[in-house]
């Protein structure tokens, strides 16, 4: 109940940011126009729709992060925080409130990408839902380094590690924009440390129906998305029991 | 049986003694005053007594239980009007105060339902559906003050409730706390001594951590061999930490 309670009202806060709607979807999806007429004059592999969604889809999810770790900061920063901790709301209706709400809105915020990529010519087919679940590991990854963000930073520090340091950092290293290959060995080492070109990578193979190949990637994925929840959730319940509200 | 019982409450920040062996007792339905210049281990005090800091020593019990002990039960039962507004600002009033109630245990309806007797009692039936950040200061005070009753707390922490307010807001709540009183065992934190005076049974003065001063208005001046509360206050809580 009380986790449901605080889930609702981070959903009406975050959507009814219009700021927040313009970035998480208008950004990817007018991003995707562009490339795609760009890919239109002159032909690029990389920005096929085939390939170029999947990866348009993960930058998108990097914007989950802002959202939730502002939200998280801002409520951190104001007497919301001090009310609610006096609240009998435990550590678990904390979370589970700032992140289930993001996984609807994540998901979403996917299907909105496939389905502008269908009317710029994606050719509809199952593998779009199966890419959408792929992409699930990649979206609690975000919600988990929003939340730690959040729970670490100020706003205006969010907005400038997640908006800013984060969003170009998941594109420059996931592949999207141009082929790992072609920047050299240190920087695609570094990339392939990373989590960001695996979720695209696993999103183009479900895409092209290869799920074998999928999974590996998703490993890292859910390697990094597990490890970075179990961090958020140890400093936020840290923070909760600690004299710092 | 006190509503409100701290024994040898002490709570360190580093080298800082911000609350010093507070020894309080405090009866049902009665409003309590806890007055002192910024600094003195007021808003301590109220952190520990809701259960949002540990104190470093000592321990208070709140309707029977322990702060440290028995955190979840004091919470249950108590609610906070911080001194800043507490609000979620994109919500309405309506959905503040509903996402109050269903944090502390109401079921939907129950929730819609204690909402509409809290916005009439409160006067915000006129304003429910505005959003909660485009309303004005007073306003929003005051929707913070109704979220702090919708749980029906049988403990209420009012600290400096009224800041900020012009003269009509503050005599408004002023009413609104009075009916409380009796019903509601309230701590009362505020710098405006006029409204120490007038709303609180009993007043406690906070200075450098330490108590200074503990009884009604008449006995504190009494005590002080002061012609009203504010030299009283003065008298007691003027001395700065290190002319001790």
């Amino acid at each position: 109940m009380r986790t449901l309670a605080f889930a609702d009202r981070n959903s009406k806060e975050i959507l009814r940011d219009v700021l927040n709607l313009a970035f998480g979807l208008g950004f990817p999806v007018v991003l995707l126009l562009l490339l795609t007429a760009i890919q239109a004059n002159v032909p690029v592999d990389l920005f096929r729709l085939d390939q170029l969604t999947p990866g348009m889809a993960m930058f998108g999810l990097s914007f989950i992060s802002l959202f939730s770790g502002t939200l998280i900061a801002k409520d951190r920063s104001s007497s919301l925080m001090m009310r609610l901790f006096t609240s009998p709301m435990k550590a678990r209706d904390f979370i589970l409130g700032y992140t289930l709400p993001l996984l609807p809105m994540a998901i979403a915020q996917v299907g909105v990408c496939f389905g502008v990529a269908c009317l710029l010519g994606l050719t509809p087919s199952w593998s779009i839902l199966t890419t959408l679940l792929v992409l699930i590991p990649a979206a609690l990854l975000f919600i988990a380094i929003g939340l730690l963000c959040g729970t670490i930073f100020n706003d205006k520090q969010v907005g400038s590690i997640c908006g800013a340091l984060l969003t170009n950092l998941s594109a420059w290293l996931s592949g999207t924009w141009f082929d790992l290959n072609l920047v050299g060995d240190t920087f695609k080492k570094v990339a392939n440390l990373l989590p960001f070109s695996h979720a695209v990578n696993a999103g183009r193979a479900a895409l092209a129906g290869n799920l074998p190949a999928a999974y590996p990637e998703l490993v890292w994925v859910s390697a990094y998305a597990i490890a970075l929840l179990a961090i958020a959730i140890l400093v936020f319940t840290h923070k909760m029991d600690s004299d710092r509200v | 049986m006190n509503t409100i019982q701290t024994i040898q409450l002490s709570k360190r920040y580093g080298q800082k003694l911000a609350l010093d062996n507070l020894n309080l007792e405090i009866a049902k339905g009665e409003l309590f005053g806890l007055l002192g210049v910024n600094g003195a281990g007021k808003s301590t005090a109220i952190k520990i007594l809701s259960c949002v800091s540990r104190p470093s020593q000592g321990d208070a019990r709140v309707l029977g239980y322990s702060v440290t002990l028995q955190p979840f039960e004091v919470k249950r039962r108590i609610n906070i009007s911080p001194q800043e507004t507490a609000i979620a600002p994109n919500l309405s009033v309506r959905e503040n105060l509903e996402f109050i109630a269903r944090i502390y245990g109401c079921g939907r309806q129950t929730a819609h339902d204690k909402t509409d007797t809290v916005l009439a009692s409160s006067g915000l039936e006129a304003i429910e559906y505005e959003k909660a950040r485009v309303l004005s200061g007073g306003w929003q005070r005051r929707l913070s003050i109704a979220m702090a009753l919708i749980s029906d707390p049988q403990v209420l922490f009012l600290d400096e409730p009224t800041l900020g307010l012009d003269v009509l807001a503050r005599r408004e709540l002023w009413m609104l706390i009075q009916k409380l009183k009796g019903e509601v065992t309230m701590i009362l934190t505020t710098h405006y001594l006029e409204e120490a005076e007038a709303l609180s049974d009993r007043i406690g003065i906070l200075a450098n951590g330490k108590l200074k001063a503990i009884g009604t208005v008449a006995e504190i001046k009494q005590r002080t061999h002061s012609p009203n509360l504010e030299e009283a206050f003065i008298s007691l809580a003027g001395e700065r930490e290190g002319q001790a």
